[in-house]
């Protein structure tokens, strides 16, 4: 630990279902507020599931914070993504470089992810027009707006980046992913900073094809914020959300050197694959990667299970609840009394794609910050193959001054995972 | 539509787009888009649609290329509403 470089956060943004704005988010979270609301596109599709967690506010945010001919050229991936990323370089203590200014920012770099990307750009423009043989009707702005790295390539011109820039994606694991894969690039002293997160847009095409595989939960169209319900008996299925959260990562060296706001550090983090093999597949994860991957996470950030004093979990409300939380048991080998507090942001939120790792880091940094773990939603009636740890479940919000250690787990399609370990900072003394 | 009602709508159009405020301040017919207004060289091909979107017609990309200056898009235009 001691040779390595020590990775901090020094900047946080977010743009989710129940808050916009971290700020809004933690008070949303804190209450146990959903996000979840009845979605007129998803009843005229004719889904089983008609209910998402979808952003509000955020058309009016883009007109004060975008030039207008950015916004033509911006989707919803873009916009959500965008907003949380000033939102995060602003909190880090930067202001936004003048358009016209050549000064280019060698030292910080970028790795916004997304899951799927500009689908209602696909959907919208590019099939209708170019079905209809007026490819030329889609103008300049397309490319951009569905090409996998886009959200990275238009915050490079907002901040003027001049580091590494690039979009990761590893399907529902991938906020997750890139805020490992900026640590490891701070730790290897190819940079100073790295913006890191993921985002998705909010479209109907994107979550119909969730749908048909029958893994949205249908059952609560009238009810929507009962209707995400992570480790729950009632739980049956996973409710799609939109969104992004995006987090300035910085060494410490830096972060201390300009006097800048820490608001947690990164201890450590894995990623891995279970190779679709021992009961993994593109769908479900391979049990012994998942423990591996926590072990590997809780190794690299130098601690000891015991340790963890919190889990903000995957937990999607999925037959993959009750396989997650037993992994974490098993992986942490602790006594069941002592099983850390354990919940789910999807509860409130549902369950953002490519954004939810970040979105979901970024609950866990405020719940850090704060000394307070948010509650789990919609679980009364604990899943009963887990009722073992029922205890560990917050219904409501928990004060917890003493909060110094939360891991985030995120899988994804194709049997990755991605587990990262951050730490309370005001705790912890500085020590050069 | 005279010219100075088409010019005005061009203008309209084209302003999302222009980086040199000052040049589009003093917008004359000679102004030229990517040159003085520093309009990004891409961002013509949307231009061109919006002409075909607010005078409802078609523009091919021949006559496309020959727009360079303000006064370009206006002589298009005009010639275009003549025909």
């Amino acid at each position: 630990m001691s040779d390595k470089i020590r990775v901090v956060v020094t900047g946080m943004g977010v743009v989710a279902p129940n808050g916009v704005g971290t700020r809004q988010f933690a008070e949303a979270l804190f209450a146990g507020k959903s996000g979840i609301r009845q979605q007129e596109s998803m009843r005229m599709a004719k889904l089983g599931c008609q209910v998402a967690g979808t952003p509000q506010g955020t058309d009016a945010l883009c007109e004060q914070t975008f030039a207008a001919d950015e916004l033509l050229a911006m989707n919803a991936n873009h916009r959500f993504a965008c907003l949380a990323a000033v939102e995060a370089w602003q909190d880090a203590g930067f202001t936004l470089p003048e358009r016209d200014s050549d000064e280019v920012d060698w030292d910080t770099g970028a790795i916004m992810g997304t899951g799927i990307g500009g689908m209602d750009t696909i959907a919208e423009k590019v099939v209708p027009l170019t079905n209809a043989g007026r490819a030329k009707r889609l103008g300049s702005t397309v490319v951009e707006q569905v090409m996998a790295s886009g959200t990275s390539a238009r915050a490079a011109g907002l901040f003027a980046l001049g580091n590494k820039v690039s979009s990761n994606s590893s399907a529902c694991s991938t906020g997750t992913e890139a805020i490992i894969d900026g640590v490891q690039r701070i730790r290897s002293g190819q940079a100073l900073r790295m913006l890191c997160g993921g985002s998705e847009g909010d479209s109907h095409y994107m979550w119909s094809g969730f749908d048909a595989m029958r893994v949205l939960a249908r059952h609560h169209n009238d009810n929507p914020e009962l209707a995400s319900r992570p480790m729950s008996e009632t739980a049956a299925g996973f409710i799609p959300a939109a969104g992004a959260g995006m987090l300035m990562l910085e060494s410490l060296d830096s972060a201390m050197s300009r006097g800048a706001t820490i608001h947690g550090e990164v201890l450590g983090g894995h990623i891995n694959c279970g190779g679709h093999r021992d009961g993994g597949s593109m769908t479900a994860p391979n049990p012994v990667s998942v423990r591996r991957c926590i072990q590997a996470a809780i190794n690299d950030a130098g601690i000891s299970a015991h340790e963890i004093d919190a889990i903000n979990g995957h937990l999607t409300a999925t037959i993959a609840d009750p396989r997650e939380v037993n992994a974490w048991a098993q992986a942490l080998d602790l006594p069941t009394e002592r099983f850390p507090h354990i919940t789910s942001t999807k509860s409130m939120i549902g369950h953002g794609l490519g954004a939810a790792g970040a979105m979901e880091s970024i609950a866990s940094l405020l719940m850090l910050k704060h000394g307070r773990i948010h509650p789990s939603i919609n679980c009364e009636d604990v899943h009963s193959d887990i009722a073992a740890y029922a205890h560990a479940i917050p219904h409501q919000c928990v004060e917890k001054p003493d909060l110094r250690t939360i891991a985030k787990s995120s899988f994804g399609f194709g049997d990755v995972n991605a587990v990262v370990v951050f730490r309370a900072w005001h705790n912890l003394p500085y020590q050069s | 539509m005279t010219n100075e009602q088409i010019q005005s709508k061009v203008l309209d159009i084209i302003q999302p787009y222009v980086k040199n405020e000052e040049a589009f301040a003093n917008v004359t017919s000679e102004t030229t888009m990517l040159g003085d207004l520093q309009i990004n060289s891409a961002r013509l091909v949307d231009i061109i649609l919006g002409f075909e979107d607010v005078f409802d017609i078609e523009i091919e990309d021949d006559d496309a290329d020959k727009v360079n200056s303000v006064g370009d898009a206006v002589k298009l235009l005009s010639e275009k509403l003549a025909a």
